[in-house]
């Protein structure tokens, strides 16, 4: 069971984009943003109070990358894989990340939910190939060396 | 103050005017996400805290400061030179700057108007000072870019006194909706999101439901091509132009509601955007009764959460709406019944930033730039193995040797030029023989690839054309909404091909099934994203059959590209038969007998690196 | 209105809304798997792609037709695109066709077969997932979905419930319920209408077939069933009898040679609704409260409004459904030693529907605790039943039920299809019983196939507001108006399944617009040829009342509570 305040809060996030179907996205983005996941039990209350059905709305929720039932790390890492960082290497920046983290394809959180490491398609950058965010900071030109060394350092922050 | 008439906007361009005269010295740093990337928020941050330090200068955000500015702008371009930082008056162009600069700038050209010469842009020796003599620069033709990094992005003011919203008066005071839609038509724009529509005949069409009181703009910025960043640019950069250009679409085909979506991966565009809409609507020149004339327009931004496809128009409206975005089967087109099933203007954010030029220089202006049926410019954001990577514009003709050579630099490291990737994903390859090909939306059609959005990845001799559309096969694979089999399907099978070529694994009858597999997903597809789908392996099949070829016959890759295709080798001549290889062989592939030299068993090696990293002399080596 | 040429054929169209339907008019059945004309045009299978003289490629079924259209339809690469797509289909699809409850109905086999594809190229590299067994009436095997979807916009856009979704996307798309959940734990009223629109297995049927030759074998257990009205009208076809005509002679007949002691005719229950039903709603009326009535012979109705609508629960009719009056009432005909010899009573309930296969274990199913139906076989079973037995159907000779329970009116008849018990409870009101008394209240507009009918008749000069709805989005409109104030009825007709029973989650599939025609007016004809056709009229009703209903009434026909 979600404490009740997950509801208040979510009762506000309805209230701010109207009781419409056309606010479910906006609506689970906000609650995504605000909880770093989706819970499941939030999904189905919002769906009851926009009046969409319970099947309707997680089949939206599951079909844009985004959103996440499972609760994120504190840090959320992407790496940039669209064209121009592919060409210039990302993937072994994907590899030394995942294996330092000891994550997988499979899995994207570390166990002490302090990293999730994904990929992203395209971040924009392009010209700073290759790239990677951290909750949405921009790292440019990465390499795997430079991005054990941010590991090290967020890990440093959290002792 | 709200403007309400076109008397106002003179006014406000006026003040606006005396206000960016006032300053003695402007400091404009880039803030596009390139820029933002490499660190151009500590130099803003930096360079507010040396300017505050000036006794008797109080400095403020968004250049509000007597005699020096400090603006955010938007993408100057040149993203790889980044964080880039202009002075005006004096119009210096510094790149690559670093924290550490901003004392020596400060002391040189704020106070005394001297240049810091080693920040300068330098190539061959030369050294550029201003931005328009870079040959990146001076090499194009700006109109959607035109502001990008000229002014800050987050203010209407510096829109206005650039000759903001003149358009938009002029549409309204002077033409007639009817007038608005010839002349668009007439300037042949056509679609920047990669069909190459005509603009004018779409507007048109919608405009012709009236019967049905609802209309819809809506603007398609849901840049999903990997490599192309050129309407997030825009988004951030010149927001106004943007909002400008889709209010003039909204009053030609009598439409009440805009809406701007915008890809997630996009924070930024999104936040600037906001602030845009709010200022707009704040000045009236959105909301209701925009310049106080009957006409009334109110925008709306929605966020994209993660789906490439979403860039496809019906799947886009369906994400509106709340739906998952699937494309939906047309007829009905978007004209007809596009968002919320009303008659619907969707255009991608270049089309519309081009608009406002149209309007108030005239459609015989527009056909002046660019060829005879792609008349304009065209952005393109161009990546991949080339000296300088950016956001350009061009006229639409511009052949590929003077974007690559003339613009781009050339190939980074001054290798080969093997192929240009054109159009995304969904695009093709250009190689060697096209360099000298005009690109617009005609003539790369013929070879078998897009113009899509514009994303250009440069590629050379070390670039695998199999592992390139794998690439791309994988990323249609994973983008794909999973609606028709086709594209499901299809392009699981596809992919699952190219990865076992790329892994040695491939069957000359797999070339076949591929074609067969292309062929059909090209012809059958739902949406147009499915379609195209298969265009890079029908492509890379035309033209780079013979790497195909060698990756399944001679397993070999010319490219030195694919692991699978290494060979790793022991040479005995260096080999002192430590055992330290055999030790860190997690396959156990390395055997040996101590101080002789050791062998890797092929069979076994999973081409991992290990041995190679840790042997001490240099003895592993790769065979292609 | 126009022309267009067919495989170089000119074809003449008229209203048709797409180039499919052209087609198919014309003669040429183009496979599809995801089109249905009554849901929205999904356009997903690309089976339907034709070719025109320009050579462009798209899909018929979202096509209007214009005049002057060149089409191809089996044009070389399309029929090669074709077979891949087929090919690609069921290279993720469970293929144990031989073991498959499909087997032989399935499109995709058929499709399959005619395409001629002897081999498949890829590899299946679907997870294996596990079935969902949860329902009472329904199993969903997601290895053997395709995606289409049908039964996604049949249950949303049909029965306006969305129980099914798609989720995710890509290769991994599937459907499923919200976080998928077992069915049981859904608001799935157990229609079946998705097993109905399932062009291949993976919603099928929960069937019970083994349980009833179990009892028929057993010599200590006396095997009763009971016979739905539109099981009658949709069994011939499957043997190559005229489509829609009623069988219910040669069905007891083949019952009797399987084994099945007594045979009866859920008509006869239906009456006795009818009694009771019109009953009650005259209390209503006298007390104006509970109103509108509405009816409860629908389960997947009644769990509908259960779970929906709560708030109207009284509003239901107290009186169980004919297969649950008719159950009890033989429970408890044969409850005496004199009347059973020692024998267990089994009754076997034969009916269109699979969500009879739910009610019969609702608590409100069970009299003194015990189960009044023991098991729901649903047309589609029986056909299969008779196949098995080896009895050729086609040239039995007819037989009548047994007695005592083995008449009923053709108003009990009726009740399979829209409007039909509407139309009873009115010519129960009528004073007289001659042909054009019958003809005026078939005229009142309880007839026909819209999906929401509206009409006023007068009774002993009051006037009644009657509303008739099938297809569950169609109630569910009703009900907004009634909630909404912004109708007033008296009483409310409402089938879950489109056209009623005739059309019910268990009848065969793939059952066109001909199909549908056919069974609704071959109700209507056996209506037309019984003697009796009002529900009062019928003596063994009337008798009933006097011996085994005799102060039971309310304990065997009515529930206490939903």
């Amino acid at each position: 069971m979600l404490d009740q305040s997950y509801y208040t809060k979510a009762d506000e996030i309805i209230a701010h984009y109207g009781r419409s179907a056309s606010s479910l996205i906006p609506i689970m983005q906000e609650i995504q943003e605000e909880y770093r996941y989706l819970p499941g039990e939030l999904l189905t209350y919002v769906a009851k109070e926009i009046g969409v059905t319970e099947a309707k709305a997680y089949s939206v929720a599951t079909f844009y990358e985004n959103f996440s039932f499972e609760p994120k790390g504190k840090y959320i890492i992407k790496v940039c894989d669209g064209t121009a960082c592919h060409v210039r290497k990302s993937i072994p920046i994907l590899e030394a990340l995942q294996k330092e983290l000891g994550l997988s394809r499979k899995k994207h959180t570390t166990d002490d939910m302090l990293f999730t490491v994904e990929t992203v398609s395209c971040l924009g950058a392009c010209g700073l190939a290759p790239t990677m965010t951290v909750n949405n900071e921009v790292h440019p030109s990465m390499t795997p060396e430079k991005a054990l060394e941010l590991i090290a350092e967020l890990r440093g922050d959290n002792v | 103050m709200t403007i309400e008439n076109r008397d106002d906007l003179l006014k406000q361009r006026e003040i606006a005017q005396k206000e960016i005269d006032s300053y003695t010295c402007r400091i404009l740093i880039c803030a596009g996400t390139g820029c933002v990337a490499s660190g151009s928020e500590k130099i803003y941050q930096k360079m507010l805290e040396l300017c505050r330090d000036l006794p008797g200068v109080s400095v403020q955000f968004e250049g509000h400061v007597p005699h020096i500015g400090t603006v955010k702008t938007g993408c100057q371009g040149i993203c790889e030179l980044g964080p880039l930082v202009r002075i005006e008056p004096y119009h210096y162009q510094y790149v690559k700057v670093q924290e550490s600069d901003c004392a020596e700038i400060f002391q040189k050209t704020v106070l005394n108007q001297q240049p810091v010469e080693r920040l300068f842009y330098k190539k061959n020796g030369e050294s550029y000072a201003a931005p328009e003599e870079i040959p990146f620069i001076a090499r194009q033709t700006r109109i959607v870019l035109e502001n990008c990094g000229k002014f800050d992005a987050e203010s209407l003011d510096e829109y206005i006194a650039s000759g903001g919203y003149d358009a938009l008066s002029k549409a309204l005071f002077d033409m007639t909706p009817q007038q608005v839609l010839d002349e668009v038509d007439e300037s042949k724009l056509r679609g920047r999101g990669g069909g190459g529509f005509p603009a004018g005949r779409k507007w048109k069409q919608v405009a012709a439901h009236t019967d049905v009181q609802e209309h819809y703009v809506v603007c398609n910025g849901d840049e999903g091509d990997p490599g192309a960043f050129m309407d997030g640019s825009v988004m951030e950069g010149d927001p106004y132009r943007l909002i400008e250009g889709m209010t003039i679409a909204a009053y030609a085909t009598g439409s009440q509601n805009g809406y701007i979506y915008v890809r997630a991966e996009y924070p930024l565009s999104v936040a600037r955007l906001r602030h845009a809409i709010r200022q707009a609507e704040e000045k009236g020149l959105l909301g209701d009764h925009i310049l106080g004339t009957d006409f009334s327009f109110h925008m709306h931004i929605n966020r994209g959460a993660g789906a490439f496809v979403c860039g496809e128009g019906s799947a886009l409206t369906a994400s509106i709406e709340g739906d998952r975005g699937m494309p939906r089967v047309k007829p009905p087109r978007t004209v007809d019944q596009g968002l919320w099933a009303k008659p619907t203007v969707l255009n991608n954010v270049e089309t519309f930033a081009n608009v406002p030029g149209i309007i108030l220089k005239g459609a015989s202006w527009f056909k002046t730039i660019g060829t005879e049926g792609s008349p304009g410019t065209k952005t393109f954001s161009i990546t991949g193995t080339i000296e300088n990577t950016g956001l350009i514009e061009v006229p639409m003709g511009t052949t590929l040797r003077e974007i690559i050579y003339e613009i781009g630099g050339g190939i980074k490291g001054g290798g080969d030029f093997k192929a240009i990737q054109i159009g995304g994903p969904s695009g093709g390859c250009l190689t060697k023989e096209h360099l000298d090909v005009g690109l617009d939306f005609d003539s790369v059609k013929k070879y078998n690839a897009i113009m899509g959005s514009g994303g250009l990845v440069v590629m050379d001799e070390n670039t695998c054309m199999v592992e390139v559309a794998r690439f791309f096969m994988s990323f249609t694979q994973r983008e794909s909404c999973g609606k028709c089999v086709p594209c499901r399907e299809g392009t699981k099978r596809m992919l699952e091909i190219l990865e076992r070529i790329v892994n040695g694994e491939g069957k000359l009858e797999d070339l076949d099934t591929l074609e067969e597999l292309a062929s059909m997903v090209k012809n059958m597809a739902l949406c147009g994203l499915g379609k195209s789908a298969p265009l890079p392996v029908i492509s890379t099949l035309k033209t780079f059959r013979k790497e195909y070829e060698e990756h399944i016959l001679e397993h070999k890759c010319a490219a030195k590209s694919c692991t699978a295709m290494r060979k790793y080798v022991i040479n005995p001549e260096f080999c002192k038969g430590c055992g330290k290889c055999a030790k860190n062989c997690p396959a156990g592939a390395i055997t040996g007998v101590r101080r002789e030299a050791y062998r890797i068993d092929p069979s076994v090696c999973i081409k991992c690196d290990a041995c190679r990293e840790n042997c001490a002399f240099d003895a592993v080596y790769v065979e292609y | 209105m126009g022309f267009m040429t067919i495989d170089g054929r000119k074809v003449e169209f008229t209203d048709e809304k797409n180039v499919l339907s052209v087609i198919r008019n014309a003669g040429i059945n183009l496979p599809t798997l995801c089109y249905h004309s009554e849901v929205s045009t999904f356009g997903a299978c690309r089976l339907c792609t034709v070719e025109d003289d320009r050579g462009r490629t798209f899909a018929s079924c979202s096509e209007v037709p214009r005049d002057g259209m060149v089409i191809y339809t089996n044009s070389g690469r399309i029929k090669k695109y074709r077979k891949l797509i087929v090919e690609l289909l069921l290279s993720a699809h469970c293929r144990d066709c031989t073991t498959c409850v499909k087997s032989g109905e399935c499109v995709l086999q058929d499709l399959a077969h005619r395409m001629n594809i002897t081999s498949v190229r890829f590899q299946n590299t679907r997870e294996l997932r596990p079935l969902d067994t949860s329902s009472p009436a329904l199993i969903r095997d997601p290895n053997k979905c395709i995606l289409c979807g049908d039964c996604v916009r049949a249950c949303s856009e049909i029965q306006g419930l969305g129980v099914l979704g798609f989720a995710f996307r890509g290769t991994d798309a599937m459907v499923m319920p919200a976080f998928d959940k077992k069915l049981s734990e859904t608001e799935c009223v157990s229609c079946g209408q998705c097993r109905v629109f399932c062009p291949t297995g993976a919603i099928s049927i929960k069937t019970h077939m083994d349980e009833v030759w179990d009892a028929i074998s057993d010599p200590n257990t006396r095997v009763i069933a009971q016979v739905a009205p539109a099981v009658r009208v949709a069994v011939g076809d499957a043997f190559g009898l005229t489509k829609g005509n009623s069988v219910m002679g040669k069905l007891v007949a083949v019952l009797h040679r399987m084994g099945f002691d007594e045979v009866y005719d859920t008509a006869f229950a239906a009456d006795l609704t009818i009694m009771e039903e019109s009953k009650e709603f005259l209390e209503r009326l006298g007390e104006g409260t509970s109103l509108p009535l509405f009816t409860s012979c629908c389960p997947a109705w009644v769990k509908f409004l259960c779970d929906q609508y709560p708030e109207y629960k009284d509003n239901l009719s107290t009186c169980r459904s004919p297969q649950g009056m008719f159950s009890a009432v033989i429970k408890e005909y044969y409850r005496g030693y004199e009347k059973n010899q020692g024998k267990k009573t089994f009754v076997v309930s034969i009916m269109p529907c699979t969500a009879k296969k739910m009610e019969i274990l609702r608590p409100n199913s069970f009299t003194n605790g015990q189960q009044d139906t023991d098991v729901v076989i649903t047309t589609t079973e029986i056909i299969r039943m008779i196949r098995n037995s080896g009895i050729e159907f086609a040239t039995l000779t007819p037989e009548a039920c047994d007695m005592p329970f083995g008449f009923g009116s053709g108003a009990g008849v009726i009740f399979g299809v829209t409007g039909g018990v509407t139309e009873a409870m009115l010519r129960r009101f009528a004073d007289k019983h001659d042909k054009a008394t019958m003809d005026t209240v078939a005229e009142a507009g309880a007839r026909g196939e819209e999906g929401i009918k509206e009409f006023s008749v007068t009774y002993k000069g009051i006037p009644l507001n009657i509303c008739v709805a099938s297809g569950l989005a169609n109630a569910r409109t009703v009900m907004e108006n009634i909630r909404s104030g912004k109708k007033h009825y008296h009483i409310v007709e409402i089938m879950a399944c489109r056209r009623g029973c005739i059309m019910g989650g268990g009848q065969p599939p793939r059952a066109g617009s001909r199909t549908k025609a056919a069974r609704s007016k071959g109700l209507y004809q056996a209506d037309n040829v019984t003697s009796i056709r009002k529900a009062d009229e019928n003596p063994l009703i009337l008798s009933l009342y006097d011996t085994v209903l005799k102060g039971k009434t309310h304990e065997l026909l009515h529930v206490d509570s939903y």
